[in-house]
C-alpha cells in the first residue's frame, strides 16, 4: 500500500474526527436551542468528511479493516491530528475560538486540497469546502458577537484566544507523509497558507476588538502523536464501545 | 424574571424550490438578522427543504385582526361578477 | 363583556371546533383553551430538550460512524421540536424564557421516561423503538388538532421523527443477530424500557383528569388506555420478530378481543417518577438549569452586539 498517501489522509481526517467529537459531546448543552442545533450541524458535517477519508484510507490500506477500525481502535500515540482541536469545550468562547481558529486554517486548506492530483481527495475537499465555508461563517460571527458585545464577553474571548494561540502554528508544520505527498502533486504545501492565515485571523481579531497575540511560543507534536493530556479522555469514550466489545457487529 | 433583553423572535419564510412562493415555516429567535437568517438555515432547511430564506422580526409584522374578520373579507363574498363563472355563454364558444 | 356574551362565544368557539375550523393565534378563545394548549404544548416542548439529554449521553460512544452521525441527527432534531413547540407556545403570548423558568423552578412536568438513566449502547436501540414508537402514537394524531400552530408544528415533528423509530429498531436488529452478549444487552435494555414506555402513554382513562375536554379540543383523539393497547399490539410483533422477548408474563394474545392482553402496570412508581424521585430526576434538571445559566452571558453578548450594530447602521444613515 501506498504508506505515505494513507498516513496523509489520516493526517487530514483526525482533525475532523476529534473537533468533530468535541462538538458532538455538546449536544444538548448549547446556550440556546439555536446554537445547539447549528453546533451539532458542524459537527455531523465533518463526521460525514471524516467517513469519507477512512473509508478511502481503508480501501488504501487493502487489509480488513474498515472506517471504525481506523477511526476508533489505534493507540493514543496514532492519532495525528492538530493539538488544537483536542482541546476540551472550556466555555462557548473556546469552543467558537477553537472553531474560528480551525475553520480559517481547514478553508485555505480545502481550497488547495481540491487542485489535488488525487481524484478522491479532490472530490472529497470539493465537498467539504463548502460546509467549512459555511463553518467560517458561523464561527466569525460569533468571535465577532463575542468579542464586540459584553465586557464579560469580550474578557472571555480573548482568554480563549490568548491560550488556544500556542496551537496555531502547529497548522503548518509539514509531516514526513505531507512532504512526500506534496513532492507528488497529492497534497497541501501548509507552509504556504501560514502567511494569508495569520492575515485573516489578524482582521477579524480586529474587528472583534480582539488583540492578536504576540507570543511566539507555540505547541506542536499532535502531527507526530504526542499529544496533550486531553485526548486520552476523549478516545476514551470514542473507543469505549469497540474496545469493551470488541469484533462485533453494530 | 429578569427584565433582560431576550433574543427576539423571528418569522421564517422558505422558498422550497424555484418557481415556488416562499412560506411561512415557523419562527425561531436570534440576536440579530444575520443570526436569524443562520439559525434558519440549521433548523429549518436541514432536509435539503429549502433554496432560499427571509427573516423578518415577528414585531414588524402587520396583522389583520380576526374581530373585523366580517367587514374585511365578506364584502368580497357577494361580488360573484368577479369570476368568470358568473357569465353566461353559450357552450359553442371556443376558447373564452 | 358579560357572562351571556362570553357564553355565546364560548358556544360559537367549540361549534368552530366541531366543524374541523382550524383556530389561530389571534382569534378569541376561552381562557381555558388558551391554558390547556400552553400547558400541553410546553410540556411537550420540554420533553423534547429532556430527551435530548439521555440519547446525547451516548453521542461520544456510539460504536460506529454511522450510528454516530444517526444518533447526531436524532438529538439535534428534538432541539428541533422542542423549538417548534416552544414557537407555538409563543404565538399565545407566553415567551420561551418563561416556560424555561417553569421547567428549571419545577413548576412544569415533562415525560418521566427521560428519568431513566441509559447505561448501556442497546438503551439508544430501546429508546427509538419503544419511546420513540409510544411518542408516535400520541403524536400523529395531534397533526389534526384544533390549535392550528400546534398542527403545524406536529406535522413537521412527524415527519421528521419518521427515521427515529426506524434509527432504534435498527439498532435492536443488529444486537438481536449478533453475538450471545449483544443479544442479551438487546434484552436487557427491552427488560428496563418496556414498562416505563407503557406507562408513558399516560394514566389510566379512570385516572387521568383531563381527557374528556381535551378530546373536544382535538388535543386528544384516543384515550391513554386505547393507545397503550394500540401501542403493545403494534409493538409486541416487532419484538418476536427479532427473537426478543416482552418482559410480561401475563401478555397473551386474546383471540376475543383481537388484540393482547397484558400484567399490571406499577403505578407507583409511575408517580414516584412524575412527583420527581427518579432515578435521574435531579441530574437532567441540573444538565438544563447549567446549560442556559452558562448561556447567559453568551446570549448577553450576542444581544450587546446586535444593538451595538445598529447604532452604527443608524449613525452611518444619519
Amino acid at each position: 500500500m501506498n504508506q505515505n498517501l494513507y498516513n496523509y489522509i489520516l493526517g487530514v481526517a483526525d482533525n475532523s474526527l476529534i473537533l468533530g467529537q468535541r462538538l458532538g459531546s455538546l449536544t444538548g448543552h448549547g446556550p440556546s436551542l439555536e446554537t445547539d442545533i447549528a453546533c451539532t450541524n458542524i459537527s455531523l458535517d465533518l463526521f460525514g468528511q471524516v467517513r469519507s477519508y477512512y473509508q478511502y484510507a481503508a480501501k488504501i490500506a487493502g487489509d480488513k479493516r474498515t472506517e471504525d477500525d481506523i477511526a476508533m481502535l489505534r493507540k493514543e500515540r496514532e492519532y495525528v491530528n492538530v493539538l488544537l482541536v483536542e482541546q476540551p469545550n472550556t466555555d462557548f468562547a473556546y469552543t467558537m475560538a477553537r472553531q474560528f481558529l480551525f475553520d480559517v486554517y481547514h478553508h485555505l486548506f480545502l481550497t488547495q486540497l481540491e487542485k489535488s492530483k488525487d481524484l478522491t481527495l479532490s472530490a472529497i475537499a470539493k465537498k467539504s469546502i463548502k460546509e467549512v465555508s459555511y463553518h467560517q461563517r458561523f464561527s466569525t460571527d460569533w468571535i465577532k458577537r463575542l468579542g464586540d458585545g459584553t465586557e464579560v464577553s469580550h474578557q472571555k474571548t480573548q482568554e480563549a484566544i490568548d491560550s488556544l494561540w500556542t496551537y496555531t502554528d502547529e497548522l503548518f508544520h509539514q509531516t514526513e507523509a505531507d512532504k512526500a505527498m506534496v513532492a507528488e502533486g497529492i497534497g497541501v504545501d501548509v507552509t504556504a497558507l501560514k502567511e494569508t492565515y495569520y492575515k485573516k485571523v489578524d482582521e477579524i481579531l480586529n474587528e472583534a476588538t480582539l488583540q492578536t497575540p504576540e507570543s511566539k511560543w507555540f505547541q506542536k507534536g499532535g502531527k507526530q502523536g504526542i499529544h496533550t493530556e486531553h485526548l486520552g479522555y476523549l478516545l476514551s469514550d470514542l473507543q469505549y464501545m469497540q474496545r469493551t466489545y470488541p469484533n462485533m457487529e453494530w | 424574571m429578569s427584565d433582560k433583553k431576550n433574543w427576539p423572535l423571528w418569522e421564517v419564510f422558505v422558498r422550497s424550490k424555484n418557481g415556488l412562493e416562499h412560506r411561512h415555516c415557523g419562527s425561531l429567535h436570534a440576536a440579530d438578522e444575520d443570526m436569524a437568517l443562520e439559525n434558519a438555515r440549521d433548523v429549518y432547511t436541514r432536509r435539503s427543504e429549502g433554496v432560499s430564506i427571509w427573516v423578518v422580526e415577528s414585531k414588524h409584522i402587520t396583522a389583520s385582526n380576526p374581530e373585523n374578520n366580517g367587514e374585511m373579507f365578506e364584502p368580497a363574498h357577494d361580488k360573484v361578477y368577479r369570476h368568470p363563472t358568473f357569465y353566461d355563454l353559450p357552450d359553442e364558444v371556443k376558447h373564452m | 363583556m358579560s357572562e351571556e356574551q362570553i357564553r355565546s362565544l364560548e358556544r360559537q368557539f367549540e361549534e368552530r371546533i366541531a366543524r374541523d375550523e382550524k383556530i389561530e393565534p389571534k382569534d378569541w378563545m376561552p381562557e381555558k383553551y388558551r391554558k390547556t394548549h400552553i400547558r400541553q404544548m410546553s410540556q411537550h416542548a420540554h420533553s423534547e430538550i429532556v430527551g435530548m439529554l439521555p440519547e446525547g449521553n451516548w453521542i461520544t460512544r456510539a460504536p460506529s460512524l454511522r450510528r454516530k452521525v444517526a444518533l447526531l441527527a436524532k438529538v439535534q432534531d428534538e432541539a428541533g421540536h422542542g423549538l417548534y413547540l416552544y414557537s407555538a407556545c409563543e404565538t399565545l403570548g407566553v415567551s420561551r424564557e418563561e416556560l424555561y423558568d417553569q421547567l428549571h423552578t419545577g413548576k412544569a412536568k415533562y415525560s418521566s421516561i427521560f428519568n431513566y438513566p441509559t447505561v448501556t449502547w442497546a438503551d439508544m436501540g430501546a429508546i427509538g423503538w419503544l419511546v420513540d414508537g409510544a411518542a408516535i402514537i400520541n403524536q400523529v394524531p395531534l397533526c389534526n388538532t384544533s390549535y392550528g400552530p400546534y398542527a403545524r408544528a406536529m406535522i413537521r415533528v412527524c415527519k421528521e421523527e419518521s427515521f427515529h423509530q426506524r434509527q432504534g429498531y435498527e439498532i435492536m436488529i443488529k444486537l438481536a443477530n449478533g453475538t450471545p452478549e449483544q443479544k442479551e444487552m438487546a434484552q436487557d435494555a427491552l427488560n428496563r424500557w418496556w414498562w416505563p414506555s407503557l406507562m408513558m402513554l399516560g394514566p389510566t382513562d379512570a385516572e387521568s383528569i383531563h381527557t374528556e375536554q381535551s378530546m373536544k379540543w382535538k388535543l386528544k383523539r384516543k384515550s391513554n388506555d386505547d393507545l397503550r393497547q394500540q401501542f403493545i399490539d403494534q409493538t409486541v410483533p416487532q419484538a418476536d420478530l427479532i427473537g426478543l422477548t416482552i418482559p410480561d408474563p401475563d401478555l397473551k394474545w386474546n383471540e376475543e378481543r383481537q388484540s393482547y392482553d397484558f400484567g399490571e402496570i406499577n403505578w407507583d412508581e409511575f408517580w414516584q417518577v412524575v412527583k420527581g424521585h427518579g432515578p435521574c430526576n435531579k441530574e437532567r434538571m441540573k444538565a438544563r438549569v447549567n446549560a442556559w445559566e452558562e448561556g447567559e452571558w453568551v446570549r448577553d453578548a450576542a444581544m450587546a452586539y446586535a444593538e451595538k450594530k445598529q447604532e452604527r447602521k443608524q449613525k452611518q444613515v444619519g
